[in-house]
């Protein structure tokens, strides 16, 4: 258990060196798509809610089921609406045309 | 973990790849030419991480989840699909909505484990269940501000930074006292409902023009929250996306208070109300040259290299479609034009870019201000549309000025600057801008659309 944490420890620091070397190179043009793609990504905790809703809990199984299914809506509402808008705004983003002669 | 059946290690190598697809996602994003190769992979992630999770044996009930899976579906395409001026607003719900996941998990999480809850897990599992509350109320009162449905002028008042703190260490407390007796559910609820109240609380005294740092400081709580979360359930998954959130959230956010020259403290204590501006007295009696549609006309067509500075009065008046038609009007006469763009133009961060990029002007021709900067002193002329505490020279020249310091966009090193302005009423900021009053400068008063399209009609005009 105390391993476990230190382990998840280890992988949040390591994420965060990564996080913030990655997305330092993304160009200001970008940081609002930047914004909705983490965003989008961020619901990831999907995962959490999916297991919450659907485990077997042999207590307060009802809180979790109903707590789980609204948590489950609202972050795949999040992945659904991030990735489309996302795509979306990177869809207009052009490079000037090649100069004609 | 230490015995995994098959089908459990097919499940983490899902989320193993899921994770690499993530990183890569937002690496890609890098680049306007590979950024959308970075959204397929952070779907493909998303899809595998999902359909793992799915085929864990522990679900014993499919019914909700698939009942959720489609609701949620449903409401996401809709949000997906708003127009893109309504993109921060859209910003701040989805944040809202990310908290909120989060603070359910977490809630039930606790409900389920309790009494036996070690230490340092309760004391994560209230990190979540804080930032996830405040998230939550913080962002829908964001996203009411930016939508309108709420006033959006800041509300102060006396004490407003103490009452807040307080709040704040009041949670904070009561989750020390949960860490001490996870047996007491009682508490529980407190470690919700204050943080609730302090997201509204932290939101009221905030102003339009700072919106940006708000939203970014939103999107990092969202991101930190959701690593808690990933400390609770032991997912290293959750806990790498929330740390590239939070990470994102994060450079945005110190991004945005060095361009508002704020300090980052400031910021992170959400003490980043106006501190209000006490606009300098002493009212301007200075003349200010004016000029017509025509006038300008005539001196963009004589000019060889434009510099357009688009803020949020552009956003406003909706005017970056004649934007582009002024952008083509003057390309097409050989004239050089360029975007000059500040980090907290707009909303959002990269407000304006998109807002740019939509009106199909080409993203090289999009610049940042350090990359503009030193274009000024060789540009013609320097249109300003719906932009004003981002242009001020008193930033960089006047010591009392309470933008002193702030980086601006060096407009009044052009030959000519042209501002295009509703009327003389001074910025977000309450200060007067002496740039309105230099020898160089004509004043185009205006609706921004109306008075670009004017421009964009002489031109044509003159062409043909």
């Amino acid at each position: 258990m105390k391993l476990d944490l230190l382990t998840s420890l280890y992988v949040f620091m390591l994420a965060a060196f990564i996080g913030f070397e990655v997305i330092r190179r993304v160009s200001p043009l970008l940081h609002t798509p930047l914004m909705s793609l983490t965003n989008a990504l961020d619901a990831i905790a999907v995962v959490g809610a999916i297991l919450l809703a659907g485990e077997y809990h042999a207590h307060r199984a009802m809180l979790a089921k109903i707590l789980g299914t609204i948590a489950i809506v609202a972050a795949t509402s999040n992945i659904v609406g991030g990735f489309l808008i996302t795509d979306r705004m990177l869809k207009m983003f052009k490079a000037s045309a090649p100069k004609k002669p | 973990m230490t015995n995994l059946p098959g089908l459990e290690y097919v499940i983490e190598v899902t989320y193993l790849i899921a994770t690499a697809l993530f990183i890569l996602s937002l690496k890609w994003l890098s680049s306007p030419t590979t950024a959308r190769r970075g959204v397929f992979a952070g779907e493909l992630g998303m899809l595998l991480a999902i359909a793992g999770t799915l085929l864990h044996q522990g679900i014993v009930e499919y019914k909700w989840i698939v009942i959720a899976l489609v609701l949620g579906t449903i409401i996401g395409v809709p949000l997906g699909e708003v127009a893109m001026t309504a993109v921060p607003q859209r910003t701040a719900l989805s944040h809202a909505f990310g908290a909120l996941c989060v603070t359910l998990v977490g809630t039930a999480e606790f409900y389920l484990r309790t009494p036996d809850v070690p230490r340092f897990m309760m004391g994560v599992l209230s990190l979540e269940v804080i930032l996830g509350s405040l998230t939550f109320t913080g962002s829908l009162m964001a996203a009411g501000k930016l939508q309108e449905v709420l006033p959006q002028r800041p509300i102060t008042y006396k004490g407003q930074n103490i009452v807040n703190l307080g709040l704040l260490g009041v949670a904070i407390v009561v989750a020390g006292m949960l860490v001490a007796h996870p047996e007491k559910t009682q508490l529980f609820p407190l470690i919700v409902g204050i943080p609730l109240l302090f997201g509204v609380m932290m939101i009221i005294p905030i102003g339009g023009a700072d919106m940006p740092t708000v939203i970014s400081l939103l999107n990092s709580y969202a991101g930190l929250s959701a690593a808690a979360m990933g400390f609770v359930l032991d997912s290293k998954l959750l806990i790498i996306a929330g740390a590239l959130d939070g990470a994102s959230g994060l450079i945005l956010s110190v991004n945005m208070s060095k361009a508002m020259n704020r300090s980052f403290t400031n910021v992170l204590f959400g003490a980043f109300g106006q501190e209000q501006a006490a606009a300098a007295g002493k009212q301007e009696t200075r003349p200010v040259r004016s000029a017509t549609p025509e006038e300008a006309a005539a001196i963009l067509a004589a000019a060889n290299k434009v510099v357009i500075v688009p803020g949020y009065g552009m956003a406003v008046a909706q005017a970056q479609h004649k934007v582009r038609e002024l952008y083509d009007a003057l390309t097409k006469r050989g004239v050089d034009v360029k975007f000059g763009i500040h980090p907290v133009a707009g909303r959002m961060p990269g407000h304006m870019n998109v807002l740019l990029a939509e009106a199909d002007i080409p993203y090289d021709k999009l610049l940042d201000m350090d990359e503009i900067n030193g274009d000024f002193p060789q540009t013609d002329v320097a249109l300003v549309i719906g932009a004003n505490d981002v242009t001020n020279p008193a930033a960089r020249t006047d010591a009392s000025s309470p933008i002193y310091g702030m980086p601006i966009l060096d407009v009044d090193k052009a030959r000519t600057v042209m501002v295009i302005k509703r009327s003389m009423a001074a910025g977000f900021a309450g200060i007067d801008n002496p740039l309105y009053y230099l020898d160089k400068t004509l004043m185009l008063f205006g609706d921004a659309k109306s008075v670009v399209g004017s421009i964009v009609r002489e031109l044509g005009g003159g062409h043909e």
